[in-house]
């Protein structure tokens, strides 16, 4: 069950002719999908196109009517290798993950399938994850689509061209035998637009008419001689099949006046950003008109070079407008020009900058040089063009860098993984510094400020693999942190078989949170969830017995911080050889609250007794120390000023997004902090005894109360 | 340019309405931006958003861009992913520092931008983590901001919304639309809201609130320093003890002192009793003498003002029996009733999280035993073995009530205690210190009394507290000639607090060696 759900979203697949989809990018996608006639879909859940998956996975009813297989799938790479399918047969596949990382475990299956090449559209949709807001290196998939010789298209992101795009892509792909990546940008991804759907389409040819009539062509194998003949067919072929189909469908697209002394090529993906720079300039409209003449690549790979070399001719010069290192297609241009002995100048890093994200001050100030250096003209009785330099540069807006403080992502409230990073932090305290290698997801966030944890990560379930080369004699240990999600996706072989076989003598933590959390909650093979479409409940701890490793302990509160310190501290000292594996069992606290609150609401109406739990400071108590916010950064533990003069600062205070997850009390009783934390069990519709005894209680200890106020002589308050 | 040809006669000036909102991971920045585009889009306006929310989704800070503008026969505008510096209609932000944030990022400029601000804070680790005071100065930020935008309305959203039953987007959507920023009438902000179907009711009043506070009273003032609260002397204090307290606080201190000198005698009668008071005021009075005969008054008897602070602080020290004090009190009971809200026929519970060690048992005791024991380390440490360890106190049940309040019993023994031997010890050779300096260099004699504020908190943070003065204190001998040894001594005391192993305060001391 992904975090949230999409049944809204999922009536907007069901939209027919002529109906208007309103809604985010990527849905718009799903949406396309499903108007495409696909036979199946899979892919691996991460930001941005985590809800391609989850709205798809809430569909099943839709799915059903129409015939399409929906899967999530291991990986990227078991992703890849479903598509397959499409290999032998004339079925239309898609699959999706986040670019680049998803494309570097899929490029395997990727490889072999567009060297084969396939009968069926195969689509591969990636979440370019670059720039603001990504979580990844920044790489461009673009080296994947020339490597292999896939074809990829980067639409202009708007709805339609993002829609019309899938459309193409299957049929480019079926006219070239080729699979085909289509890469849309984080922004893109979740840009709120409009088009006009279609009907949904069932597949023509089904998998069960696949399945039961077997089809095999040796030749599609990759062994040799085959391979041989496949690099060939893909050359003198299919290339040419693709180029042809590009240039009668005419997906690449030309804008502004057919002549100019200037013109600009962009990347599909790039037009709205270098369209707003070309308004402020006073060279274009917000409709599209531009007096600049543009080539819009909305296909990125392969080039055109017959668009190209007409484009350029009888210009001065050109720029190449795309993003990221290297400059691929400027060098392929380049290539070109020479070639074809073209003399009109071509720009494009020379003064771009060569990484980061063209964002539209950085287009704006690229395409005023490129204009000025060969038609100064055109920029005059242009519009003020926006500057906040002065503002930026007032002693008053500088001062702020040293005031506002960097928000980087963090756990949330309540996350049963702070805990364990508790508990490192006072080993660390006893035991001195490790290294320790990280892995990616939600845990990550130890790396950052209050907890500083953790020194490399190199990759999905990696963690682990990533300490093996200091399987060596040595005082310490290497730590190594993997999560539940990385532990399916790769880590089970990669990491902890490798760490077994090897006899490697480090410890292993596997953060156990029952989803793949930091894509969005989604269901896996350990979830305790029961989901009725998957089989979860598998045990980690019998996973890695299965494997062959003797040193397991299963932790199933990591909120028992004295006891998640001691099991570590037993790992990093005991005699014992081969991997020590900790696995470390909560449920993650975003998802745990929205399945549990409405239950609790629910129960708490229907008369049950309840108790709700969530935590305060006596501010009394409290000295303004925050070495509890030192072990937690937990975002409902803040601190606040008092109104006592005696108190220069601010104490502790617990507010009211409190989910009562206990990792405050539990830390300060492990580190011995202090003894202002307390935890309030509010029982909703206590019983007959309950009262009973409550009232017993409040009686005598009132007594007390009153004896003692009465005693003490003190200032009025 | 060839007047014929020049295409750019052709173009339509028409530009689109440009928001941004700076938002945190979980306050419904989302439902913001979709309501702002579902208003546009009934309104017959063409409008698109677009975010970045990847991992920031989890608590980090992100944004969401919005471009409106009135549908114009079948044409699609071509809009923007992504806002430019300098060319933003609207800026809301959902949290001051977010704001802050915003001018930085060059979004919010004087010849164009409304800002729309909350002026509420939610702390950053990098502030909340400091162990001394790490909250970064509000007042730079509005500084900015009313320097950066054309017109600001900024007030406290997130409460204003708590209030109405509703979260911070509604309040934010209705400072939009009390801003008047958005052509559109109210009615249809709130038919946006009721489109939306889920929590209409508490939404449309947090709306409506900020929609009128928008328009009457559109700033909140904000303060860098944190309000104090300072009691006026009481005619008289029912009881002859403490007006004789209040007495000689009048009779026998400098006007400068007596809030400081009230709100100690308050803290040190609830810690022990009138005539611990009294002991107080002696200490501070002998302390004021020594002041007045070098020069204080010149000074505004800085170091009495000071003392006056510091010798309650350190006179109520943090042992067992104030917490068993503090906690076992009928107005703490009900002080927490209050903050977690228990209603009528509900019933509530505390549960305290106490790990005491054998050192605070010692304390307890009375100095002679309790010294004997620490003299013996074996048998401390198989006692500490048996007391060290986490224990869950049921307050609301008779045992541990029982038991927590019979330690705040122990407050008629206090006097006797081992521990409140230590603290005249330590508080003495502190005060000593500071006397030393008095005739020397009077500033560096107050800021050796500031100086007690490096030591609060409890068992390792305790000890941590009294390294770090001791650290402190040790620069002492090469400060106390130097005319400018205050200003260092205060630098000093402020890098201690910057960090928790005390990096920056060995780096301070290192410089400190070498002047």
């Amino acid at each position: 069950m992904a975090e949230r759900s999409f049944a809204r979203e999922v009536e907007d697949l069901k939209l027919g002719e002529g109906e208007i989809f309103r809604g985010e990018g990527i849905l718009a996608i799903t949406k396309a999908l499903l108007q495409s006639g696909v036979s199946y879909v899979g892919g691996y859940q991460g930001s941005p196109i985590s809800h391609l998956m989850d709205v798809l996975a809430d569909a099943k009813e839709i799915m059903e009517d129409l015939g399409v297989h929906f899967e999530t799938s291991a990986s990227e790479a078991a992703a890849a290798a479903m598509l397959s399918a499409s290999v032998m047969y004339p079925v239309r596949g898609a699959v999706t993950w986040k670019s680049t990382a998803g494309t570097n475990v899929a490029s395997d299956a990727l490889s072999n399938l567009s060297s084969g090449g396939v009968n069926g559209g195969a689509l591969i949709i990636l979440g370019e994850d670059f720039g603001e807001g990504s979580s990844i290196m920044q790489e461009r998939s673009h080296a994947f689509a020339m490597k292999s010789q896939m074809w990829l298209l980067d639409p202009r992101p708007n709805l339609p061209s993002m829609v019309q795009a899938v459309e193409d892509g299957f049929q480019l792909s079926e006219a070239s035998n080729t699979p085909v990546m289509l890469q849309v940008r984080i922004r893109a991804c979740h840009v709120h637009g409009q088009f006009v759907a279609k009907d949904n389409k069932r597949p023509e040819f089904t998998l069960r008419q696949a399945l039961e009539n077997p089809v095999r062509d040796v030749n599609r194998i990759v062994l040799p001689p085959a391979n041989f003949a496949q690099d060939k067919d893909k050359l003198e072929r299919r290339w040419p099949a693709a180029i042809n189909f590009i240039k009668e469908r005419k997906l690449n697209e030309f804008f502004g006046p057919d002549e100019g002394e200037i013109g600009i090529i962009t990347l599909g993906g790039l037009y709205n950003g270098v369209m707003r720079s070309l308004q402020q300039l006073g060279l274009a409209d917000v409709y599209g008109n531009s007096s600049v003449p543009i080539y819009v690549m909305n296909v990125a790979y392969p080039t055109i070079d017959e668009e190209v070399v007409d484009f350029c001719l009888g210009k001065k010069a050109v720029i190449m407008i795309e993003e990221g290192a290297p400059e691929y297609i400027e060098q392929s241009l380049h290539t070109l020009m020479r070639r074809r002995d073209i003399q009109t100048r071509l720009h494009g890093k020379d003064i771009l900058p060569r990484g980061g994200e063209y964002t539209a001050p950085v287009m704006l100030k690229g395409l005023t040089t490129f204009i000025e250096m060969y038609n100064r003209l055109l920029l005059g009785n242009q519009p003020p063009v926006p500057d906040p330099t002065p503002v930026l540069n007032d002693p008053k807006v500088k001062a702020l860098a040293d005031v506002v403080p960097a928000r980087p992502a963090g756990f949330c409230t309540g996350c049963p993984e702070r805990p364990i990073f508790a508990a490192m932090k006072l080993v660390e305290k006893e035991l001195g510094e490790h290294h320790v290698s990280a892995d990616i997801g939600c845990h990550l966030f130890s790396i950052l400020p209050p907890f500083n944890i953790g020194g490399t990560t190199m990759g999905y379930g990696l963690g682990p693999a990533s300490a093996s080369a200091f399987n060596v004699d040595a005082d310490k240990r290497s730590i190594a942190v993997m999560g539940d999600g990385g532990f399916w996706h790769n880590g089970l072989a990669t990491s902890v078989g490798n760490a077994v076989f090897n006899k490697q003598n480090g410890v292993i933590l596997v953060v156990d949170n029952y989803y793949s959390a930091a894509t969005g909650g989604q269901d896996i093979l350990s979830s305790r969830a029961i989901n009725p479409n998957r089989k979860t409940n598998n045990s980690i701890v019998d996973a890695v017995k299965g494997i062959g490793a003797t040193w397991v302990r299963q932790i199933d509160r990591t909120y028992d911080v004295a006891k998640m310190r001691d099991t570590l501290k037993e790992a990093l000292t005991t005699d014992e050889t081969g991997p020590k594996i900790i696995v470390a069992s909560s449920e993650c606290m975003l998802n745990k609250q929205r399945r549990v609150r409405p239950q609790f609401a629910k129960a708490v109406k229907d008369g049950k007794r309840m108790i709700k739990e969530r935590f305060g400071v006596d501010e009394d108590v409290c000295t303004g120390d925050h070495a509890c916010i030192r072990l937690s950064g937990c975002p409902s533990l803040s601190v606040k000023h008092t109104d006592d003069p005696l108190k220069d600062d601010p104490v502790a205070a617990i507010d009211n997004s409190c989910v009562g997850c206990g990792n405050c009390g539990e830390v300060s009783e492990a580190a011995v902090l202090c003894p202002s934390f307390y935890r309030a069990d509010v029982i909703h519709n206590p019983t007959g005894w309950d009262k009973f005894l409550a009232k017993l209680r409040a009686s005598v200890i009132g007594w007390l109360q009153a004896r003692r106020a009465a005693g003490r002589i003190v200032f009025a308050d | 340019m060839n007047e014929t040809v020049n295409p750019k006669t052709l173009l339509v000036s028409d530009k689109p309405l440009t928001l941004a909102i700076m938002a945190m991971g979980g306050q419904g920045g989302g439902v913001l931006s979709d309501w702002i585009v579902g208003l546009a889009e009934a309104q017959g306006w063409m409008a698109q958003s677009t975010s970045v929310p990847g991992v920031a989704q989890r608590t980090g800070a992100t944004i969401y861009y919005i471009e409106m503008l009135p549908a114009r026969g079948g044409v699609s505008p071509i809009f923007s992913l992504m806002p430019t510096p300098g060319d933003v209609d609207v800026v809301l932000a959902s949290e001051l520092m977010e704001a802050g944030r915003s001018v930085l990022r060059g979004l919010v400029t004087p010849d164009r931008t409304t800002l729309i601000a909350s002026t509420h804070r939610s702390f950053a680790v990098g502030e909340k983590e400091k162990p001394g005071d790490g909250i970064g100065d509000p007042t730079v930020v509005v500084g900015a901001t009313d320097f950066a935008a054309k017109r600001t309305i900024a007030f406290d959203m997130e409460t204003l919304a708590t209030k109405n039953g509703s979260v911070i987007s509604a309040s934010m959507f209705g400072a939009l639309a009390g801003a008047g920023v958005l052509p559109f009438a109210k009615e249809a902000f709130e038919a946006t809201i009721r489109g939306g179907g889920k929590g209409v009711e508490p939404s449309l009043r947090a709306f409506n609130a900020s929609f009128e506070r928008a328009q009457s009273k559109p700033r909140d003032e904000v303060s860098a320093t944190p309000v104090k609260r300072y009691d006026a002397l009481p005619e008289s204090a029912a009881h002859p003890d403490l007006d004789r307290l209040v007495h000689r606080l009048r009779a026998e201190f400098p006007e400068v002192a007596w809030p400081l000198l009230f709100a100690g005698i308050k803290k040190l009668t609830d810690f022990q009793d009138a005539a611990y008071a009294g002991e107080y005021l002696d200490r501070v009075g002998k302390l004021y003498a020594l002041d007045r005969t070098h020069g204080g008054e010149a000074k505004d008897f800085a170091f009495t003002v000071q003392s006056a602070k510091y010798v309650a602080v350190a006179m109520a020290y943090d042992d067992v029996i104030r917490v068993a004090d503090l906690k076992t009190r009928g107005s703490r009971f009900n002080r927490v009733a209050k903050e977690v809200g228990v209603k009528d026929g509900q019933i509530l519970y505390m549960t305290e999280y106490m790990h005491p060690r054998m050192e605070e048992i010692c304390g307890m005791m009375p100095n002679g035993l309790g010294r004997w024991i620490e003299s013996r380390p074996s048998l401390f440490a198989w006692l500490d073995r048996r007391i060290n360890k986490g224990r869950r106190v049921q307050t609301g049940t008779l045992f541990w009530f029982l038991t927590l309040y019979s330690i705040a019993g122990l407050r008629r023994i206090r006097r006797g205690t081992l521990r409140h031997a230590q603290e005249i010890e330590h508080r003495e050779a502190w005060l000593s210190a500071a006397v030393a300096q008095l005739a020397r260099n009077y500033d560096l004699a107050v800021e050796v009394i500031n100086n007690r504020r490096l030591v609060k908190g409890y068992s390792d943070t305790h000890a941590r507290g009294l390294s770090k003065f001791d650290r402190v204190m040790s620069a002492l001998p090469l400060l106390q000639d130097r005319a400018d040894g205050a200003a260092w001594m205060k630098r000093l005391r402020q890098a201690a607090l910057l960090d928790e192993s005390g990096i920056a305060l060995d780096g301070a001391l290192k410089t400190v060696a070498t002047l």
